[in-house]
């Protein structure tokens, strides 16, 4: 078996509300994934089934081959779980967590804070290491508790969020972090809101919403799913919005979406020539075009074309 | 490398450590968070507060201002009261484990330990074990206190230890109603509160500060029944030197009734997923 993960119809429900509705994944050894999906998606839900912290209602999920409840405590022995929240003791000095978790992993003493110091250099974090955790910036916060996911390097790895809320710098580090024990090896697999994030990191994602996969392939597949670039118009009010969808499918055929605002729609493009012809096209038409740009998609855009849900935001504008 | 991390190869060499080959036993995850419990007094020593503090405010509290009224004298109502402020204080510290708990959990700690290839029950067992450290800490310091103040306890030392004894035992049993409570509600505010819903009956309507004589009838089956009477009864008992046989039988039996309850409702709680 050649999957690091691979689960089937996996179903979660807390209650009534459904976290999971039926979750596909196939992910190669030693590759990183990105799962990707706004708020609430059922991400984390995923990871915590996986690192065995709940149970699927329905379905199988399976690690290196190793079903995650009836073989719950061999799953364990093999994987590490990065949370959203901090999972390090605040009270406790960086060093002393890495000895804690070196100590609960096997280690004896000796090797348990040998290694607490290997790890402190390796995240960059000697300094650091003799004082208290709640005296950290987040990203010093975050890196411990990578640091502390790898005090016994994993066959694969849970990053559940990695670098949310974190500044550029610090989301850099991560991200290098990241490149280096995909490189030793390990499977990683994170969570994340962005798709930048996943392309750089991710060989392959999910597109995760409402509990189901409904995208999955490289980042170019993904951005390729809904087209090369998007354009956005805004057009002078909300009643020639109608008309100007008509007019814009006319020139790129499918994939024109009114978006959540009244005015404003989106189109998927090829390039700057089909996006002049519909603006032209607009303007032969008399629509009045108070705004347009043209990106690459976003994550909302690839979720407007998969799921014909408008875009929650809009990221870069150029006055007409 | 940039932003102040190793070099490539040295990063190569300190990311290729595998598992040993046997997790941690029980016994040793066990003690493994019992040290992170001394830890944390070591670093937080403002969390002993409630085991200082406290006890020593009760202490000259009620001696001093129901000694006269109840017993004649301070000197007088401290031999009576002293055993009891032990068990009040001890009692009332336990809540201590449930917030512990509690934080740990919202903090998003038991993830991590609870996704670790540990003895489950081991982050709840070290939490408390460094809990009775704290509970007997409190103890000696009110019964230090209360020799300086005149206390002389018949049974002598071997007497006081038996007692302190009881007292912890009882306190480890109690302890683990309050996981249960951790465990259930979510702030660390709402454990106190929950808790002292019980606790403020527990202790006050018990023989810790008064004997039963005075009280109504009703009130009297009602003190007489609080498992917190009988441990009070028996540490009193312990102390002076009396006998204490069907006092200790009836501390034993409480405990035993409470841990046999309260241990599986907690660790299945505990293995629940939240």
């Amino acid at each position: 078996m050649s999957y690091a993960i691979e689960t089937s119809g996996l179903a979660k429900s807390f209650g009534k509300t459904t976290a999971l509705a039926g979750v596909e994944l196939q992910i190669r050894k030693g590759s990183v994934y990105g799962l990707l999906g706004p708020n609430g998606a059922g991400k984390t839900t995923t990871i915590r089934i996986l690192t065995t912290l709940i149970r699927p209602t329905a379905g199988t999920a399976r690690v290196l081959g190793l079903d995650v409840v009836r073989e719950a405590k061999a799953v364990r022995r093999k994987v590490s779980l990065t949370g959203q929240a901090a999972s390090v003791d605040e009270d406790l000095t960086g060093r002393e967590n890495l000895i804690l978790v070196g100590r609960l992993l096997g280690l004896a003493w000796a090797a348990a804070k040998a290694r607490a110091d290997q790890m402190l250099e390796a995240f960059g974090l000697e300094e650091a290491g003799a004082r208290q955790v709640r005296t950290y910036s987040g990203g010093m916060r975050r890196r411990v508790d990578i640091a502390a996911s790898l005090v016994v390097v994993p066959e694969v790895l849970f990053l559940d969020e990695p670098t949310t809320g974190l500044d550029p710098r610090s989301r850099n580090q991560v991200w290098e972090l990241v490149r280096f024990i995909a490189a030793e090896g390990t499977t990683v697999l994170l969570t994340t809101q962005y798709l930048e994030e996943a392309d750089r990191l991710a060989e392959r994602m999910a597109v995760i919403d409402h509990g189901k996969v409904i995208a999955e392939g490289t980042s170019r597949d993904l951005k390729s799913s809904i087209g090369a670039n998007a354009l956005r118009v805004r057009v002078g009010s909300a009643e020639q919005r109608a008309r100007a969808i008509e007019l814009v499918t006319g020139v790129v055929g499918e994939g024109v979406f009114a978006a959540q605002e009244p005015v404003e729609l989106t189109a998927r493009v090829e390039g700057p020539e089909q996006a002049a012809r519909v603006l032209a096209a607009l303007g032969a038409g008399k629509i009045e075009i108070a705004q347009f740009s043209v990106g690459d998609p976003s994550l909302d855009e690839v979720f407007l074309a998969l799921t014909g849900k408008p875009p929650q935001e809009v990221t870069q504008e150029a006055k007409s | 490398m940039s932003d102040g991390l190793p070099s490539n190869a040295r990063m190569h060499e300190l990311l290729s450590m595998r598992a040993p080959e046997h997790p941690a036993s029980g016994l040793s995850s066990v003690i493994t968070l019992a040290w992170r419990a001394m830890l944390k007094i070591k670093h937080v020593p403002f969390q002993l507060f409630d085991v200082t503090i406290t006890p020593i405010m009760f202490t000259l509290l009620f001696t001093y201002i129901f000694g006269g009224a109840i017993a004649g004298s301070p000197g007088e109502y401290i031999q009576y009261l002293l055993p009891g402020i032990v068990v009040q204080t001890i009692v009332f510290i336990t809540v201590y484990t449930g917030v512990g708990l509690n934080t740990d959990i919202q903090k998003g700690l038991y993830d991590r330990f609870r996704s670790l290839p540990i003895w489950q029950p081991s982050p709840l067992l070290g939490a408390l074990l460094g809990d009775v450290f704290r509970y007997a800490m409190a103890t000696t310091l009110i019964v230090v206190l209360g020799t300086i103040l005149g206390f002389r306890p018949g049974g002598g030392l071997l007497g006081v230890l038996a007692a302190v004894g009881l007292v912890l035992l009882f306190a480890f049993a109690m302890s683990w109603l309050w996981i249960i409570i951790g465990m259930l509600v979510r702030t660390p505010e709402s454990v106190m509160t929950t808790s002292f819903v019980f606790l403020m009956p527990l202790t006050f309507a018990s023989n810790i500060f008064v004997g039963l004589d005075t009280m109504p009838g009703w009130l009297r089956t009602v003190v007489g029944n609080n498992p917190v009477t009988f441990l009070a009864d028996a540490a009193r008992k312990l102390m002076h030197g009396d006998p204490a046989g069907p006092e200790v039988l009836r501390v034993l039996l409480a405990t035993a009734v409470v841990l046999v309850i309260a241990v599986p409702i907690a660790i299945r709680l505990y293995r629940k997923e939240r």
